[in-house]
């Protein structure tokens, strides 16, 4: 049998770059500010899960073991999540499971990355996340493989640059309403496109940032969430990888986001989630990426998550907001944190307490993506009021 | 607050990898001036780069083969930021480059040579270009860039 899992509490630090907070500063008060909005203590939790990916960004090896006790996991069984930017999502799976089996009736979920340690520019140690043999020699990091990406969705795709320009403006200016903001701002979609192009057809406000930071939640079993206000419920969980060979995928289209999004869907019985779904969060660490996840997660037909934007649905009036919270390139993008805040962040919106980034619809439905590893991991969890 | 301290660190390793049993053929083969991949019987793909098992058909793979050095742009890119996101003078042309011969999705990335950025287009026909064989040393940098392909003009 398995448990019923309520999210009770969540929390989270500003993400900003060269955050002057350490690792465990950062980790603690994402978990204390979680437990406090739970209305919970330390001793209440069983179980704590830490996400967390390349160690190399702050330099700290096997830096799951070096926040224990910021973590509040003296004593307790204590996981590490380390999937890249797919953490964020994996983390919170990892902290289902924990209560869905009976082990835990509580269990406290933290994501944190402190990227900005790493110089001169962090962007340089994705290098080493890749083949030692084929990739690294050429000096790949991720903004090339983006690029690249992101010109084969909009050729095979038919999508200009001002569409995904749209995007990058709906979701900085989202951020505006976020006080954990890194980049908030309210720009056009000429500055996006006339912003200084990194490697064509990415301009610098065609990607996230580099941040700091660390978000956090509390998942409890039913006979604890019953004593709480506004329970949120994890209705479905699912995740999936597609090859290690990344010139050897389909760049276009990412079956694996649909077959992770399929797993969730069929366990929260939701049979059409372009209907159903009320309110997303889809991993956005790039304005093409919340469009093609989009399409990945069902919330628009395959080659057209381009309507999403151009018919006013993503919008936070519209009928199915993406990224309500602003994203990570509203936001920040402090890796395994990033998926994190976007999962807090449907929680609120499921609470109807999100304050000026409430959307409009009242939902009850909502889903949350993130994705990384080396580009090719995702996860995703449909939330329920 | 008092003011914030700090101090700075750097990892000094150094690594030695070994090709194993399927890159080192496939650097042998680059240093040869050849693409090689491995044939699946099963899926009837070229895997590039070689591997000694189909992840799809999941069984062990022996049939090499020399792929044509000519394929066509799967995507492109022009970078204009070295690997630490560092602006660059000359902008660099990355490209993914499905390969002629291998079956199914399977793309080799590689920078474009002899050309302007403007001219680069998805689906263009191009050919790898290797270094002179005393320059090669059994690296995917054997591979000097992949130039577009103008009829009658055989890589030399
Ligand atoms: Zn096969």
């Amino acid at each position: 049998m398995s448990y019923e899992v309520a999210v009770v509490g969540v929390g989270q630090t500003k993400f900003e770059y060269q955050s002057k907070k350490t690792t465990q500063e950062l980790v603690f008060e994402a978990a204390k500010k979680a437990l406090d909005d739970a209305g919970m203590t330390l001793e209440e939790i069983d179980t704590v899960v830490y996400g967390s990916a390349p160690d190399g960004f702050d330099g700290i090896n096997m830096k799951g073991e070096h926040v224990i006790d910021a973590a509040g996991a003296l004593g307790k069984p204590f996981e590490r999540v380390f999937v890249g930017g797919a953490t964020g999502a994996l983390a919170p799976i990892t902290g289902y499971y924990h209560v869905a089996s009976g082990l835990s009736r509580a269990t406290l979920v933290i994501c944190q990355e402190k990227m900005s340690p790493c110089k001169p520019k962090p962007q340089g140690l994705f290098n080493t996340i890749f083949d030692e043999f084929t990739d690294r020699p050429m000096g790949i990091n991720l903004i090339y493989i983006f690029a690249l990406e992101m010109n084969r969705y909009m050729t095979v795709n038919k999508i200009k640059l001002e569409t995904l320009a749209k995007v990058s403006v709906k979701n900085k200016k989202n951020a505006m309403d976020n006080p954990y903001a890194q980049l908030p701002m309210e720009i056009t979609v000429e500055d996006v496109l006339n912003a200084p192009v990194m490697a064509y057809p990415v301009t610098k406000y065609h990607i996230s940032p580099s941040s700091d930071g660390a978000a956090a939640a509390v998942f409890v079993n039913k006979n604890i969430a019953k004593y709480k206000e506004k329970p949120v419920w994890i209705a479905g969980v699912g995740w999936c990888l597609d090859s290690t060979y990344w010139t050897n995928r389909d760049l276009a289209y990412p079956k694996y986001v649909e077959y992770a999004a399929r797993q969730a869907y069929n366990m929260a019985g939701i049979k059409n989630p372009q209907k159903e779904i009320q309110v997303a969060e889809p991993y956005d660490p790039f304005s093409y990426k919340e469009l093609q996840h989009a399409e990945g997660l069902l919330l628009a037909n395959r080659g057209e998550g381009w309507k999403l934007i151009e018919e006013g649905i993503a919008y936070r009036d519209g009928k199915l907001p993406l990224s309500p919270s602003g994203g990570l390139l509203g936001v920040g993008n402090p890796i395994a944190a990033a998926g994190m805040m976007k999962f807090n962040e449907i929680v609120l919106q499921l609470r109807g307490d999100a304050g000026k980034r409430q959307v409009k619809n009242n939902p009850k439905v909502g889903v949350v993506q993130a994705w990384g590893g080396l580009m090719q991991f995702t996860g995703v969890l449909v939330l329920k009021a | 607050m008092a003011e914030f301290h700090g101090v700075k660190s750097r990892w000094e390793i150094k690594y030695e990898w070994s090709g194993g049993i399927a890159i080192s053929r496939f650097m042998q083969g680059l240093k040869e001036g050849k693409i090689l991949g491995v044939k699946c019987p099963h899926c009837k793909r070229v895997l590039v780069p070689p591997r000694i098992f189909c992840e799809r058909c999941f069984i062990e793979l022996t049939e090499w083969v020399e792929l044509s050095p000519r394929g066509k742009i799967n995507t492109f890119s022009i970078a204009y930021i070295d690997t630490n996101a560092l602006p660059i003078s000359t902008p660099q042309i990355n490209a993914v480059i499905d390969l002629d011969d291998a079956r199914g999705i399977i793309g080799i990335f590689h920078i474009i040579g002899e050309a302007k950025p403007e001219e680069i287009y998805v689906g263009m026909p191009v050919e790898a270009v290797f270094r002179p064989a005393e320059e090669r040393t059994g690296s995917i940098l054997d591979i000097k860039y992949f130039r577009p392909l103008k009829e009658g003009k055989p890589n030399e």
